[in-house]
């Protein structure tokens, strides 16, 4: 903590973790009383998810299987992890669910993905909800012709430079091909059509959704304008999606540094940043999970090389940076970058020790995504607060166990239906972005690409790691660890704070944010704050259900023992007082 | 913003823009929450769950607790029996419900996986307990809308539940109709007032209002008991509020257990509300108490007080078929004029009824079923409106038009007051007027000339 408090560490351990100031339940008992209720055939199931965490070599977890049904799951679907997260922040293109009308419906401006109108750009079709709402007529006979018509209506009104297309479940089972129709209504109309086959049954979660929404992404629109951008230091931000605003969070701490964005995905994004995105320098990945593959592939086909970065948490983003001055290699770059850290570093520390006061020694636990339940562990331990639990929803065993487990990990039948594209370097347009030399130099300097270590190696050692976690274990967890806080979503939100804990929506942040770079980190602190200490929690319980103590309620002063001899008193007075008969007539 | 809608109409057979509707699912869903000690069940992929528990979630800000089968591609190649059976062995082991409520989604349907078999085969082989009880109803993505799923699921509690002993029960049967927690505590409060026992289902009210108390309930107090439910066979009538929410499990119930059926609308505003309270007081035999006559006698007051600023007013109304038709004959009690009237759920009754209701006060007005919000802003572009009503989809609308907005109906996402204060009944009639009244003249206060700008209104 040395760059955002002049004190030594306070309240941690000898590892730098922050110290409960309650003692904490034995992780593998609450383990076991996590997993006593379950059936035999699900108890098997969950055991290989639900572990205690040990950071010198994570064991294997059993994520991205199949949720066991009636479990009570946090997890979505195929067509949620594609058309919601992935493609959805595209502003300037026209989405169209090929489906009955829900899918397009739920996933109509219902996740934060902050988007503002570029100059020139007529229509945000973020505002805009658009499918074949398909009815039993399609269902029997097929839905191409209307999925074609569509096409041509929105088209005619909207005149977009593009469209894409999603599939829901029933698409798939009745057999449109909706790629033959894209093909089709692109040669007609002369604009680019994709499709994406994102059917909700496929996959175990979202996460099918992510790697089918990566490869159409990549196919069909990355690469298409060679228009790179003047500015020099160009990156992609992969895996970032401006929920509560934390993409323009960022663009504005790399801008300060002198570092530019050529494309955000998926945050805030127009199709031309997109298509032109592979001619910048670097990607550097926030969330592994749902963006890896396009990395990778664009490193094959046009020489990117990536690197992991966290831009959630004081100190986390400080090392960003430095990581991408330190690959760009520019002394006036890698100044600046110092200069900006000192200066965001000055303005969070009071900040942080303010905080810091009400929040040390408490606990947090997350239950979110592929990456946050990883990333904001660092936000709660800059004030002080140690992560008790976390798992992710829908993540793979390398967001866990770091990316050195990749090529043990089994492929199971589910990930064998999700398309694995094949590609090559491109012929023209391949070029490595730095020589073999200077990739040994920084390799030699401790720069790590391609790398990712995973949750479990910076959580401490027995805390319980739970992925894809049940109803019925959040509500043990609770009972057993009371933690101060929990990180989870909208389904979880409302029964968390049932319970008088309050529940941070990581997904969507309920209505805050940003709380990425150092500016998002303050937000994220004063939100912890409030919540956590916030005077509802304390209204709970009515004054007559408190245990007695005369001190501190007013209510039990009434009870108390001075009130009650002044009350027989009073009611002694009020017995002998008569009113004197002649007053009473002479007032009527 | 919505800069893409013009007011150049151009006919569409395809593609639909901005929904007014959802999927049939979700009605389901909500339906099954009404049932105390149920744990509702979706029958198809997670999404499908996800999507509904959140939808809900948001619109009420309170737990909302459903199942899944998680189909994956493997269940929709082979049928879903079983995810079907494992979800039900998984649900009463770990949760306890008293019953469980499937429905169905597109993907189930597509496959024709057939529940009832599934079920039995469930109950043999020991993963549904002895003395539980499972329902379900067929509720296909791709016919009709939510107020359809909800229907079907009223239709489900009454052919697995409902049963006629031969004992008539002092009892008046009340399908509520797709209508919030609080309309329902409101529909019960009446009831109460006039000395009328009814069992109401769904019942949501105590189940998606909880308090606060620092101990989560996986199943609230509230909700209408599987006894209750049972018991609506033996009762003296059903009064059933709304053609498309409710008038099917009334009529199912007639036939079934031979309970006369008063097929009402929603009660909203006077007339709708004099009806409810007719049919309460009829079937009853019951006097209607100074107390509600005093409620009545107060609207009415509020109404003729604030006659001037309704009077003439052109107003766009969207939602579900139920409350746009209740509503529509509220804003002509107050002398407003409806122009445009639009349901995203199809259905021919939602027409013809619009027309009986306007074809004489506004004859210009233009109603459609199976319409949609894109089409809604085109006709306010070309002709411009006083006030707008429909969910929290409208806001957009209502913002790039400077349009006075009220929310009603299903679902609000972005305000809460829907959560707390009725619109049904002659108390919902009154919070209705006064949220009119506030958009109306907070938008004279905000933009009128400096001299028209007055303190006393």
């Amino acid at each position: 903590m040395s760059e955002l408090s002049d004190k030594p560490a306070d309240g941690c351990d000898n590892e730098g973790y922050p110290i409960p100031s309650l003692p904490q339940p034995d992780s593998a008992t609450a383990r076991a009383e996590m997993l006593e209720v379950y059936p035999p055939k699900t108890r098997k199931k969950r055991e290989k998810q639900l572990l205690t965490n040990e950071p010198s070599a994570p064991p294997e977890i059993a994520a991205n299987s199949r949720t066991v049904p009636g479990i009570i799951t946090q997890r979505g679907c195929t067509y949620a992890g594609c058309r919601g997260v992935v493609i959805g922040p595209i502003h300037d293109i026209l989405h169209i669910t090929h489906g009955p009308v829900g899918c397009s419906y739920y996933s109509w401006l219902t996740r934060r993905n902050l988007a503002r109108t570029k100059p020139g750009q007529p229509i945000n079709f973020l505002q805009y909800c658009m499918t074949t709402d398909m009815m039993e007529e399609e269902i029997i006979f097929g839905g191409e012709k209307k999925l074609a018509a569509a096409i041509r209506e929105a088209y005619a009104i909207f005149k977009p430079k593009a469209i894409a297309v999603y599939s829901t479940c029933p698409v798939g089972l009745i057999g449109d091909d909706i790629h033959s129709v894209c093909r089709k209504a692109k040669e007609e109309l002369g604009i680019n059509v994709f499709g994406f086959s994102c059917e909700g049954y496929k996959g175990v979660s979202q996460s099918a959704g992510h790697h089918i929404a990566n490869n159409g992404v990549f196919k069909h629109m990355v690469g298409l304008l060679d228009e790179p951008d003047k500015e020099e230091f160009r990156i992609n931000v992969l895996g970032e999606y401006n929920i509560g605003g934390d993409a323009w969070e960022i663009d504005t701490l790399l801008k300060k540094c002198g570092i530019h964005v050529t494309a955000t995905l998926s945050g805030d994004i127009s199709y031309e940043q997109i298509c032109k995105c592979h001619t910048a320098d670097l990607n550097v990945v926030m969330c592994h999970r749902s963006i890896n593959y396009m990395s990778e592939m664009m490193e094959t086909k046009f020489g990117i090389p990536w690197v992991k970065v966290n831009f959630i948490g004081a100190e986390q983003s400080a090392k960003s940076l430095r990581k991408i001055a330190q690959f760009f290699g520019d002394k006036k770059l890698i100044d600046r970058t110092e200069e900006v850290i000192a200066q965001e570093m000055a303005a969070l520390r009071p900040v942080i020790e303010d905080v810091k006061s009400r929040l040390k020694g408490k606990t947090a636990a997350m239950f979110v995504g592929g990456s946050r339940a990883h990333h904001y562990q660092h936000l709660f331990k800059d004030v002080g607060m140690l992560t008790v639990a976390a798992g992710y929803e829908f993540a793979h065993r390398d967001d866990y166990e770091g990316r050195v487990v990749l090529p043990t990990i089994k492929v199971d039948a589910d990930s064998r239906n999700i398309e694995e594209i094949e590609v090559e370097a491109d012929a023209k347009r391949y070029q490595p972005r730095k020589t073999p030399e200077q990739l040994e130099a920084l390799k030699a300097g401790g720069f790590n690409f391609k790398d990712y270590d995973g949750m479990m190696v910076e959580m401490k050692k027995s805390t319980l790691i739970i992925d894809d976690i049940s109803h019925h274990e959040m509500e043990k967890l609770i009972h057993l660890y009371k933690p101060d806080i929990i990180g989870s979503g909208i389904k979880d939100k409302f029964v968390i704070e049932k319970f008088g804990v309050p529940c941070k929506q990581l997904h969507s942040y309920d209505i805050g944010g940003p709380y990425a770079a150092f500016t998002g980190a303050a937000n994220f602190y004063r939100e912890i704050d409030r919540m956590i200490n916030s005077k509802v929690w304390k209204l709970i319980t009515p004054s007559w259900k408190k245990p007695a103590n005369a001190a501190t309620a007013m209510g039990k002063g009434i009870d108390s023992p001075t009130n009650k001899a002044i009350r027989e008193v009073v009611s002694g007075l009020a017995k002998a007082w008569k009113p004197k008969k002649a007053a009473v007539e002479a007032e009527a | 913003m919505l800069n893409g809608t013009t007011a150049e109409i151009v006919e569409r057979k395809a593609l639909r823009i901005n929904p007014a509707k959802t999927c049939q699912p979700i009605g389901a869903m909500y339906a099954a929450l009404g049932i105390h000690g149920c744990m509702p069940h979706s029958h198809g992929s997670q999404g499908c769950c996800s999507y509904h528990r959140s939808h809900l979630t948001r619109h009420f800000k309170e737990p909302v607790m459903a199942t899944t089968s998680s189909f994956t591609e493997g269940a929709s190649v082979f049928g879903g029996m079983a995810n079907l059976t494992q979800a039900l062995r998984n649900i009463f082991t770990i949760y306890d419900p008293e019953i469980v409520a499937v429905h169905t989604t597109c993907l189930s349907e597509v496959i024709g996986d057939d529940i009832p078999t599934i079920v039995n085969k469930a109950r043999q082989d020991g993963s549904v307990p002895e003395g539980k009880v499972v329902i379900h109803a067929n509720t296909p993505s791709f016919i009709g809308s939510h107020v359809y799923g909800f229907s079907n699921m009223i239709m489900g509690m009454v052919n697995y539940l409902s049963e006629k002993t031969g004992t008539t029960l002092n009892q008046i049967n009340v399908i509520p109709g797709f209508v919030e927690p609080a309309d329902m505590r409101e529909i019960k409060r009446l009831a109460a007032a006039m000395a009328v026992n009814i069992v109401m289902f769904p019942d949501t009210s105590n189940v998606l209002d909880g308090p606060l108390t620092g101990q989560y309930k996986m199943y609230p107090e509230g909700g209408a008991t599987v006894a209750q439910i049972r018991s609506a066979g033996d009762s003296i009538a059903t009064i059933a509020l709304g053609h498309f929410a409710s008038h099917v499990g009334a009529s199912t119930l007639e036939q079934k257990c031979n309970v006369p059926a008063a097929f009402l609308e929603l009660p909203v505003g006077i007339g709708g509300t004099d009806r409810f309270i007719d049919a309460l007081r009829g079937y009853a035999g019951v006097e209607v108490p100074a107390a509600v006559e005093l409620e009545r006698g107060r609207l009415v007051d509020l109404m003729s007080d604030l006659h001037q600023y309704f009077h003439g007013k052109r107003v766009a109304v969207s939602g579900d078929p139920d409350q746009v038709i209740a509503l529509t004959q509220f804003l002509l009690e107050l002398e407003m004029k409806p122009v445009f009237a639009i349901t995203g759920s199809p259905g021919n009754q939602f027409e013809k009824r619009m027309h009986e209701l306007l074809d004489g006060p506004v004859p210009t007005a233009k109603i459609k079923a199976n319409a949609d919000l894109f089409e809604l802003h085109q006709w306010m572009k070309n002709e411009p409106v006083d006030l707008l009503i429909t969910n929290t989809y409208g806001k957009h609308i209502a913002r790039v038009e400077n349009v006075p907005f009220v929310r009603y109906g299903f679902p609000i996402l972005d305000r809460t007051s829907h959560r707390f204060f009725t619109t049904v009944g002659y108390a919902g009639a009154t919070n209705l007027i006064n949220q009119m009244i506030n958009a109306l003249l907070d938008k004279k206060d905000r933009e009128c000339e400096e001299e028209w700008f007055e303190l006393v209104q």
